[in-house]
């Protein structure tokens, strides 16, 4: 498998939440390398979006545990989880929507900068450098998901597409290791999809970025990702390479149902 | 960008000189007669509740968080003042030390009340949160009425008179301009981002039960302050005067104002505490236009009169070297914004 000639970035072991009596993710486990690209699939209500929950510390594991470039990351808060390199973007998108595109960025950014309450209250020099600083990466970040021109509109008006780019340049600015995609080209034309696509491998190639892709599209999922998971009912049912599980019989049952099944219903 | 920005203080300093002059005229030329030391009064009880409204808006309109307990953090500022001011006043010290000795002890004390309620209230929001800060005030007010040093129940009188209009127009334009750039930095961005969407805010590595509770602490340092100039200028004061009404009054300034915009409670609260006072005469329909209006505002103008619009003298002034005399020119209590 590629992870393994690859530097282990996050790892994931028999990672398990209940809710109540009920089991949402159950022996998760995951291991993605250096600027690797994970696909996480499954039918609705699988548990995809909890498993992001767990690993960006909005719910805490009941079992097993996450690893960030070897360290332990159970326990911690979510912006303790971003410091520490994994950020997010939302299924249905979450833009700071009254600030503009570039104050969106700048953010994200907030805790890579230092000038305490004084020099913010009498403006000291360290305040300006800092700004400053800040506004150019904020529109270098911008550049690389093609919004530079739109950096000072507000962020509700722009177009769907524009609003999706824009939530990963804001997960950029984190500075994190690890980017979690949840649903990234939902609801996006062919044309922005592919733009997406050109985004995704900018950010691998570029900042060596990992990702982990929930995403519904096949086409694009199997066309993108050098390994997938397939989840269940929160239990995992495959992984493997875009062939392997194109030709799993347990993920071609979860997706479409068990065929003598129907016919005894109908029956 | 940085060289723009100085300049542009500098010209706001400027203004609020201009400012202050006109009004050291206007009161000293004795153009006004025998009214001088009453507008004087109503300019100063304009002061504070500047301070008051503004300080709130931090909370209200940056941080999205009702409060209807500022009128609390009001009384600690007040009487915490006013019981130092009370031990110093024999030493002789200078009015304007006693003065700023007492604004910094009640902003100091409210700041110290605002953590302890804040920590633990912080964890809630919306109208749980707006419920705590409710008992907060009314539990204040209570705890002041029992206190046998804040008088027990009965007036505490006897404050020195401190706030004379000068000193507290300084004092507010300190304030206001602390505040604000408290908002347009790191912090306030933050504050922003929270109020836009405190998951994504989470998500983008902020600490938002840090950023709402140092927030909340330096609106209640404000207040205190306010709270502070009440007290030296009323000279006396008993904790009714603290209650639910007065908390209500200051959010409905900042929300006529603006939320989220500092001019707009500036110029509502200015607005709004000299109103009482020049419709002293139809005083039985006071209340009754005081409601029309706010019923009238929230209808057409649901973001305030102001929205999140703040003026900037410098581009004021951009425009009209650059001949747009249509820039609409606006001199009311402390206008110090940059662009």
């Amino acid at each position: 498998m590629k992870s393994e000639n690859k530097e282990l970035v996050l790892e994931a072991r028999n990672l398990g939440i209940t809710f109540g009596g009920l089991k949402a993710v159950d022996n998760f486990c995951l291991k993605i390398g250096k600027s690797e690209l994970v696909g996480l699939i499954g039918p609705n209500g699988a548990g995809k979006t909890t498993v992001f929950n767990m690993l960006t510390g909005v719910y805490q594991p009941t079992e097993g545990s996450f690893y960030l470039n070897g360290e332990r990351m159970n326990g911690k808060k979510t912006h303790q989880v971003v410091e520490a390199g994994i950020a997010r973007t939302f299924q249905n998108i979450r833009l700071f929507k009254k600030m503009t595109v570039v104050e969106n960025v700048k953010a994200a950014m907030n805790m890579h900068m230092h000038y305490g309450l004084l020099a913010s209250f009498f403006r000291l020099p360290s305040y300006f450098r800092e700004e400053e600083e800040i506004d150019r990466k904020a529109r270098e970040l911008l550049a690389v998901v093609h919004l530079e021109d739109k950096a000072d509109y507000i962020a509700e008006n722009l177009p769907y597409g524009q609003q999706r780019r824009l939530e990963i340049a804001r997960a950029l600015a984190t500075g994190m290791k690890v980017l979690l995609l949840d649903e990234p080209a939902a609801g996006m034309n062919p044309t922005e999809t592919a733009e997406l696509l050109d985004i995704i491998n900018v950010i691998r190639n570029q900042f060596q970025i990992s990702v982990l892709l929930i995403e519904h599209d096949m086409s694009l999922v199997m066309k993108i990702c050098e390994r997938i998971q397939v989840i269940d009912y929160g239990v995992t049912i495959a992984s493997g390479t875009p062939e392997e599980i194109a030709n799993n019989p347990r993920v071609i049952e979860a997706y479409l149902g068990k065929e003598d099944e129907e016919g005894e219903e109908i029956c | 960008m940085s060289k723009d920005k100085r300049i542009s203080y500098l010209i706001n300093l400027a203004g609020i000189c201009v400012m202050f002059v006109l009004f050291v005229l206007l009161f000293e030329s004795g153009a006004l007669g025998s009214r001088t030391s009453y507008i004087k009064g109503i300019c100063t009880t304009a002061c504070y509740t500047i301070v008051m409204v503004t300080s709130l808006n931090l909370l209200t309109g940056f941080m999205g968080e009702f409060s209807l307990g500022h009128a609390g953090f009001m009384s600690v500022g007040a009487y915490a003042s006013s019981i130092v001011t009370g031990f110093l006043g024999n030493y002789g010290l200078p009015p304007v030390l006693l003065f700023i000795i007492a604004l910094l002890v009640g902003g100091l004390a409210a700041a110290v009340t605002g953590v302890a309620v804040g920590i633990p209230a912080l964890r809630l929001r919306g109208d749980y949160l707006c419920i705590v800060t409710v008992a907060f005030a009314e539990i204040i007010r209570v705890a002041f009425c029992n206190f046998e040093i804040t008088g027990g129940g009965m007036t505490l009188s006897g404050i020195a008179k401190l706030s004379n209009f000068y000193w507290c127009f300084w004092a507010t334009v300190i304030c206001v301009t602390l505040m604000y750039m408290y908002v347009r930095s790191r912090y306030g961005r933050t504050v922003v981002a929270i109020r836009e969407d405190y998951i994504a805010a989470a998500a983008s590595g902020i600490n938002v039960t840090y950023y709402k509770v140092l927030t909340f602490t330096i609106s209640a340092f404000f207040a205190g302050i306010g709270g502070a100039m009440y007290a030296h200028f009323m000279t006396a004061m008993i904790p009714t005067n603290f209650n639910f009404m007065y908390s209500a009054e200051f959010l409905t300034e900042v929300i006529i104002g603006g939320t989220g915009s500092l001019t707009g409670s500036i110029i509502g609260a200015a607005f709004l505490s000299a109103l009482p006072e020049l419709m002293r005469q139809f005083s039985t329909y006071r209340m009754l236009a005081y409601s029309v209006v706010l019923v009238i505002v929230m209808i057409f103008k649901p973001g305030g009169i102001f929205g999140t619009y703040e003026f900037s003298l410098t581009r004021a002034l951009r425009k009209l070297k650059n001949g747009e005399l249509s820039a609409k020119k606006k001199s009311t209590g402390g206008n110090v914004h940059e662009e």
